[in-house]
């Protein structure tokens, strides 16, 4: 109770602050980082550790995932819906690429902005517009999904959920007769998608340093995103959701409408990251699209730090990196320097059920908290503190 | 119309418990009216009727003279019938004037874009906002406490923090479940000296649930009683006290040895 007679902070200036803060120090890593791969001079040993450790594909991967994790915030984090279905958007995302910029279509001729030869046969929509395209595409499918699944309770819409998330990567997967329709060549998957026009160059799958740039871009534009709706009228009424649905409602906030905005929202996100992941991996492949990524972004908002947009950023690029490049290459050094030969990367879900345990127990707000949960989530420590005769904090 | 809230033979069945059978009553413009009875009389149930928590299985309700029977929670909300609860739930990690704020969610108009692009509208609409909130923060006498935490205030600031909340949808009805359950008599006082000055002051209407007798004979214009779901009197505070049913519903009958 001691702090509030002046008001904590000015809070559009500080978000600013931060954001400016941010902003410049990932400037500096990234003209590092660049710097560092591009030198010439650059002794080979610190050359083969950062490719080993932190090679640019692994970069721009853990971008995507900051990303989808940045939307999946927003339902869980801002709105508290456990969504376990968030891997749809990520495909639905993944196929409006494969659809409008590759020559999948081949029997039509569409080119807008394109970045390839006109006469090259298939849909071909600037990268720029289908991102635009994909959010919009996956927040439709969003808010069709939600409609009937909203209307549940915590545990009942995170089965459903769970099922949605099932259903629509199967769609694709079986999807080369959707109804006589071939709509995602099935497990061959959509190869090759075209490359993304930034005015003065083409950049292709390799195009690594250009692409982490416009990777970066689209997670800030997520991250500006998310703060301005959390502290405006919408994020308000999330956050009464979260706290309090009955009395939200009885507070004249529409339940399911606002639910239905922040899954939309949520899954905008998803099309973005589903998106920019064709483009990185030069593809779209149904077998990506498993239900474990939807654990796996869950995981990444939890154990980074539920609502906090900086706590999510920080446990989607630690975890993805962990399981694309982290642990791998730790095994192999590890088998170098031992003679050993045990598969690392095999042991990626007990590395990160043994780290929920452990967080669970130790840090259950996550690695950059929230600054309310923190309250909730250690208040059996103050009324400890208090039993004690300790003075509270 | 001297009535801004009418509701005609409302019973609400749970299963085949009926929680409320066949209650009229009404709430007079400007005025303070309550409603008493035992514990499980069916008071708290009626409050969620009038509010659209539940639908009634029988009857109707109508506000300033239209049928709002069948409205969902958020719009008889927004429309004017303002609520606390019996256990304060209040938005516990959000700030009192996040708390108030949310209330005004359906008064208020900005989109997502307006909200992400910041737009010189969405901005004065939101300072508007706060600056209401702070007028009502200070109008239930928690003014200082605009940027903590509502789980952080004391048990009686929550309590005037909630009816700021209720406040903020700029209600015409405002139902009190309990109020001043868990005060103290001099706090007591205040609270009900508070609720007189919102009645005169503002265009409000009150309804109350109370179990302190003391509060609901000095306040109520009338008192409506219910037991197990049934309306068992209605009148000014003098009828009620000399009811023989209300007594009986209280006391029990002496003849069958009840205490």
């Amino acid at each position: 109770m001691s702090t509030a007679l002046v008001k904590p902070q000015n809070v559009t200036r500080s978000n600013r602050k931060w954001i400016i803060g941010y902003s410049i120090a990932g400037a500096f890593l990234y003209f590092v980082y660049q710097f560092l791969l591009n030198w010439e001079g650059l002794p080979l040993g610190i050359y083969d550790a950062i490719n080993r450790w932190m090679p640019p594909a692994a970069v721009n991967e853990s971008l995507v995932y900051v990303i989808m994790a940045l939307g999946l915030n927003i339902v869980v984090g801002y709105a508290g819906l456990l969504d376990l279905g968030y891997v749809a958007f990520w495909a639905i995302g993944g196929y409006c690429a494969g659809w409008f910029m590759s020559e999948f279509f081949y029997f039509l001729k569409i080119h807008f902005f394109g970045a390839v030869p006109a006469e090259a046969p298939g849909i071909h929509i600037n990268f720029w517009l289908v991102l635009i395209i994909g959010g919009f595409v996956c927040a439709f499918f969003g808010a069709l999904i939600g409609a009937p699944t909203l209307r549940l309770k915590s545990d009942y819409l995170a089965l459903v959920t769970l099922g949605f998330g099932e259903i629509i990567p199967q769609i694709f997967f079986n999807g080369e007769n959707f109804f006589g329709f071939n709509i995602s060549n099935g497990t061959k998957g959509i190869v090759q998608v075209d490359p993304i026009p930034v005015g003065f160059k083409d950049l292709g799958p390799f195009d690594f340093g250009w692409k982490l740039l416009i990777f970066l871009f689209l997670a800030a534009v997520m991250v500006f995103i998310s703060l301005r709706l959390r502290r405006g009228r919408l994020g308000r009424a999330w956050l009464a959701i979260r706290e309090d649905e009955l009395a939200a409602s009885m507070m004249g906030v529409p339940l399911m409408r606002t639910k239905l905005l922040s899954y939309a929202v949520g899954a905008f996100a998803g099309g973005l990251g589903g998106v920019a992941f064709a483009t990185h991996v030069n593809g779209v492949y149904a077998e990506r699209f498993n239900f474990a990524i939807s654990i796996f972004l869950l995981a990444m908002v939890v154990l980074g730090g539920m609502g906090n947009v900086w706590g999510v950023i920080l446990g989607a690029f630690v975890l993805s990196w962990v399981n694309g490049n982290g642990l791998s290459a730790f095994g192999a050094l590890y088998n170098e320097r031992f003679g050993t030969e045990i598969d690392f990367a095999s042991f990626t879900f007990l590395l990160f059920g043994l780290v929920l345990i452990l967080m669970m127990l130790f840090r259950r707000e996550g690695l950059l908290p929230e600054s309310r949960l923190k309250l909730v989530l250690h208040e059996g420590d103050i009324d400890e503190r208090e039993a004690s005769g300790k003075k509270a904090r | 119309m001297s009535n801004v809230l009418e509701a005609k033979n409302i019973s609400v069945a749970f299963g085949g418990l009926l929680a409320v059978n066949s209650v009229d009553f009404d709430i007079p413009k400007r005025k303070i009216v309550s409603l008493i009875g035992p514990n499980g009389a069916g008071k708290t149930t009626l409050f969620n009727v009038l509010t659209g928590l539940y639908k009634p299985s029988v009857g109707t309700i109508s506000y300033e003279g239209k049928d709002i029977t069948d409205l969902p929670p958020h719009k008889i909300a927004s429309i004017g019938i303002a609520r606390t609860f019996q256990n304060i739930r209040l938005f516990g990690l959000m700030t009192a004037q996040e708390n108030l704020l949310v209330a005004m969610h359906s008064k208020l108009k900005s989109g997502i874009t307006s909200t992400i692009l910041r737009t010189p509208k969405q901005r004065r609409e939101e300072s508007e906002a706060e600056d209401k909130a702070q007028y009502l923060l200070d109008y239930v006498g928690v003014g200082k406490w605009t940027y903590e935490f509502a789980r952080n205030l004391s048990y009686g600031d929550q309590r005037r923090l909630e009816v700021a909340r209720a406040l903020a949808l700029d209600p015409k009805v405002l139902l009190l479940d309990e109020p001043t359950a868990g005060m103290n008599p001099q706090e007591t006082g205040v609270f009900i000296d508070f609720v007189r000055r919102l009645v005169s002051e503002k265009d409000i209407s009150v309804m109350l649930i109370e179990h302190d007798m003391k509060v609901v004979m000095s306040v109520s214009e009338r008192i409506t009683v219910l037991d197990q779901g049934e309306k068992i009197a209605e009148g000014t505070s003098d009828q009620i006290k000399s009811n023989a049913r209300v007594i009986e519903a209280y006391l029990g009958r002496a003849k069958e040895g009840r205490a």
